[in-house]
């Protein structure tokens, strides 16, 4: 069981069972239906590389405030199977309850086809230690020892009822609403408001009427019975609030996907890869995009692998469009070659870098920041690129539509640089506004400039940025080659020419250290004075802020430095903000704390403390708080390695 | 104003293929086909791979795009998507398009983008003095190569033809008259046209020599060389698809005739389907403007330089006040 509430003014309600039973859209619902009472979802999904079966849940944390990381606890657990309550049993909190099948109560634990055998000796160790049973039923008593509340329900009986109500005899049919089934459950055990849960499912089934009609009866079936049968015996309770304002519930690949389309993007290539993917989907469903003139639209095109990704992208720039790929590690390594081509022809591509558990084929559904060293070195030879880290999905939108005037404005690809973590959570927030982006196309040039001149694509300038024309316009031909080049674009090899083309390309990096504006490089939060700094970057960073809210509020002060632009590194503010520090603490969600390694070679500082994780899990608040609580008061080793989540 | 095919020359580059390479050949038909075809230099742009072939847009007055090895399809497939009205064409050796870039062949065929891509056959990769190129048939053992060819050839007009490519022909880099003729056909065509261009590799080629092709080993009674090339047209060869009914019968045909080789191999055009609708149109059904307002020619902004898209709609789904 996990120790009493750490994190006290949050709700957190979990649901679990095979891949394909719907655990998504459960959480979406419950999700939804939080967001139309007044309260903000910070939502994980887990998932493994699997259609369907294995192990998948989702949890959700609800709360009055903004939330930015999710917790260890979990107050409620909808288990929708006998390896959910296995697999999650020991973090539901004292108070809390579990809601499962009464039908699995006999299975016996370690005869559950789907775990794998280094999971079952876990469960075997586990179950000698604490004298516990084979059966679910006995795992479930342990718990009630323990404080926790179990809600058995019959599922298939309730299941049939409701079939009867629609007239469906068909099972399979009917089967499928298990998880509608279990919110009903948890929501009668929370007292929430039902007509909003009712809203919810019908939202989510917007686009079927049907369906959604059959879910309104299943969940209010579910919700009549648990409230007769477990009356008031629940002591949790979910409360609306009043909401003056728009908000919405967003994902990490919906919030780079719109944050795309405000940027100007309009081509995405992509070749299908977790946990990139949605993200190109989504967009292809919004193709036609309105705007306050005429429509216009997004091009998506999925290529035969991402080699043909990278270089449609690029060939899409060259033409004048702004274009993007979307990818994680393993189709990152395809693209390198590509890179290094739009380095050299400077080109302005924006590779979106979704990373997950690596190496290899690695966890390929998991969480990792294990690319940063890869992100930044990928590519033979030496070009500018720019890599920008978002760190919460809010960032994710903005610095979407960023990284297109920065790949313009400078004539490099640009590498913006996210997580799984990012891609697949879900948070609550009030909507964004975007009436005052922006659009830079750098120095651009019309037909109108080019009459009369002879164009050079790669003159000489000052900057080392030379004036763009797109492919097609008249009086403006010029080449792009992967070779060494002159000023018009032709194969050149001479060594005077060489150098001032190295010098001219690489400066541009010199330009983005002066032009780029300091606070969309670095991030400063909490205590600036403290002797105590963290520094991390990704999706670490709300796990990270709420830890240093928790400890501030226990009288332990410390700083966090969130490093936004990777490349080029603001080595001199960091060293500013570094320097003199008793304790720099590098979190991060890698073996090598990449970051912290990157910050030594460049500042000379060398992080004293790290805390990392390389579980395939994100971060929770709750573990990074009580990694810097060690820290803080001396308790802690050099190293910590962080190992919460399932 | 009509153009010369001496307006399409880079004067101030340096053409720098051995002395008696196909490629000159193929430069002279390429500059020739687009000034017959009554365009710009600002209008084409031209796409390559790696190796000699990859120089080739380097000595055309047009948007040159010399990129990475195997790579020009995804470029120009790019382009092309994103300014539909510029003229693409796509050029590349039959290492560069069969061996390392065999994939993107393929899978443009699925695509039928409306532009042209143009493969060098000479067997061999010369820039990198030699080797094997995936065209060479099993047991030839070209001058570099230290054993014979231990690997059967790809017949690339036969892959083409099944791999969805709405035009597939073949010239010979020595008859620029024949050659540009294809090169015409093949930028008029509606869909994507594959043009496989037989070329002798003068320096590592000593088999397939121009002497092979025209058959200097073959003379006949009058001491006559008997040429190993022969063009379909004239042997009544009909490739154009006129009913979606003949399609198979069509590319069995072009199929059969691209297994000739040997002491007689047709040049011409094989298969011609423009009923297949183009990756243009495929998208113009989804986005009825895309024509006239491409990814290249929308606006992005409004008259203050933000951003004026409204992404009211993606806001409404994700509502959830």
């Amino acid at each position: 069981m996990g120790d009493s509430k750490m994190v006290k003014d949050s709700l957190n309600w979990m649901a679990g069972g095979p891949q394909g039973s719907g655990v998504d859209t459960a959480s979406n619902i419950f999700g939804r239906a939080c967001g139309y009472g007044g309260l903000y979802v910070f939502g994980r999904r887990e998932y493994h590389s699997n259609i369907k079966g294995l192990h998948s849940y989702f949890h959700l944390r609800v709360a009055n405030r903004e939330l930015l990381a999710n917790v260890n606890d979990v107050d409620l657990l909808a288990a929708f199977d006998a390896e959910t309550v296995v697999r999650h049993l020991n973090e539901v909190v004292s108070g809390g309850g579990i809601i499962v099948d009464s039908l699995q109560m006999r299975v016996k634990v370690l005869d559950i086809p789907t775990l794998p055998p280094e999971f079952k000796a876990e469960l075997r160790k586990f179950m000698q230690e604490k004298n516990v049973g084979e059966t679910v039923s006995d795992w479930l008593e342990y718990a009630k020892k323990n404080g926790v509340q179990v809600f058995p329900v019959p599922y298939m009986g309730l299941l049939n009822q409701i079939g009867q109500k629609l007239g469906i005899a068909q099972m399979s049919k009917i089967t499928r609403m298990i998880n509608v089934l279990t919110i009903g459950v948890s929501l009668a055990l929370f007292k929430y408001d039902r007509a909003l849960t009712e809203k919810a499912v019908k939202a989510t089934f917007a686009e079927k009427a049907k369906i959604a009609d059959m879910n309104v009866v299943a969940l209010n079936h579910a919700y009549d019975y648990a409230e007769q049968t477990f009356k008031d015996s629940f002591k949790h309770r979910l409360e609306k609030t009043e909401v003056n304002e728009e908000r919405i519930f967003i994902t990490g690949n919906q919030a780079v996907a719109m944050g795309k389309v405000l940027g100007g993007c309009r081509v995405q290539t992509y070749y299908p890869i977790t946990p990139a993917a949605d993200e190109s989907e989504y967009l292809e469903a919004h193709e036609i995009l309105k705007t306050s003139g005429e429509d216009e639209a997004i091009l998506v095109i999925q290529t035969e692998d991402e080699i043909a990704a990278i270089n449609s992208a690029s060939g899409a720039c060259l033409a004048g469009a702004r274009a993007a790929t979307s990818t994680s590690g393993p189709g990152f390594s395809l693209m390198v070659e590509g890179l290094s081509w739009a380095g050299n022809s400077e080109v302005p591509v924006v590779v979106t870098y979704y990373q997950r558990g690596a190496p290899a084929t690695g966890l390929p559904t998991r969480h990792g920041q294990g690319d940063l060293r890869f992100a930044m070195h990928a590519g033979h030879g030496e070009f500018p690129r720019i890599i920008l880290a978002s760190g919460d999905i809010k960032e994710c939108f903005y610095d979407a539509a960023k990284v297109f005037n920065l790949a313009e404005k400078y004539q490099m690809p640009v590498i913006h640089l996210l997580d799984k973590a990012m891609a697949n959570c879900s948070q609550t927030y009030p909507i964004f506004d975007y009436s005052e982006f922006k659009i830079n196309r750098g120095q651009l040039l019309t037909e109108k400039d080019l009459e009369g001149k002879e164009y050079l694509r790669f003159q000489f300038t000052e900057t080392g940025v030379s004036p763009r024309v797109p492919l097609g316009a008249k009086d403006g031909v010029h080449w792009y080659t992967g070779d060494e080049h002159n000023e018009e674009g032709h194969i050149s090899e001479e060594p005077f020419n060489r150098r001032k083309m190295m010098e001219k390309r690489m400066k541009k990096l010199e330009l983005v250290e002066k032009e780029v504006p300091l606070e969309d490089r670095l991030s400063f939060f909490g205590d600036q004075t403290s002797e105590n700094i963290v520094i991390s970057w990704g999706s670490p960073k709300g796990a990270i802020i709420e830890a240093i809210d928790m400890l501030k509020a226990e009288g332990l002060a410390a700083g966090f430095l969130q490093v936004r632009m990777i490349v080029p590194l603001p080595a001199e503010e960091i060293r500013k903000a570094l320097e003199g520090k008793k304790r720099v603490i590098d979190v991060e969600d890698n073996y090598l704390g990449q970051l912290g390694q990157v910050i030594k070679e460049q500042t000379g500082i060398v992080p004293n403390f790290h805390v990392l994780k390389y579980t395939g899990r994100p971060m929770t608040t709750t573990e990074v708080y009580e990694a810097i609580k060690l820290i803080l008061t001396n308790k802690a080793a050099e190293r910590q390695v962080l190992m919460f989540g399932s | 104003m009509a153009l010369k095919p001496s307006d399409f020359r880079v004067p101030d580059v340096y053409a720098d293929w051995c002395a008696g390479c196909g490629d000159f050949g193929i430069m002279n038909a390429l500059q020739m086909a687009f000034a017959e075809l009554g365009l710009q230099p600002h209008q084409v742009v031209m796409v390559s791979g790696i190796g000699c072939s990859g120089k080739e847009p380097h000595n055309v007055k047009c948007y040159g795009v010399h990129t990475l090895h195997g790579r020009s399809l995804p470029f120009a497939l790019g382009i092309k998507v994103a300014n539909p009205n510029l003229e693409v064409v796509a050029i590349g050796g039959d290492g560069d398009g069969l061996g390392i870039g065999a994939g993107h062949f393929v899978n443009t065929g699925r695509r039928d983008v409306d532009m042209t891509y143009i493969i060098h056959n000479n067997g061999v990769y010369g820039l990198t003095k030699g080797q094997a190129s995936p065209t060479l048939r099993r047991d030839v053992q070209t001058k570099a190569l230290p054993r014979a060819n231990i690997n059967e050839a790809v017949n690339p007009i036969a892959l083409a033809v099944i791999s969805g490519y709405t035009f597939a022909a073949r010239s010979y880099a020595y008859d620029i008259r024949h050659l540009k003729d294809m090169i015409k056909q093949g930028v008029q065509h509606k869909g994507l046209a594959f043009i496989e261009c037989l070329q002798p590799c003068p320096t590592y080629n000593d088999i397939n020599t121009k002497d092979w092709y025209t058959g200097e080993d073959r003379k006949d009674a009058d001491g006559k060389p008997q040429s190993r090339l022969y063009k379909l047209e004239e042997a009544g060869f009909d490739p154009v698809v006129k009913d979606w009914n003949e399609d198979w019968k069509k590319k069995a045909a072009a199929l059969e005739k691209a297994q000739e080789w040997g002491d007689r191999i047709p040049i011409g055009v094989f298969y011609r389907n423009e009923l297949e609708p183009t990756f243009q149109e495929r998208f113009t059904k989804r986005i009825p403007f895309y024509m006239e307002k491409p990814p290249a020619k929308q606006k992005l902004t409004d008259e203050n330089g933000n951003s004026h898209v409204n992404l009211q709609q993606f806001m409404d789904e994700l509502k959830t006040s």
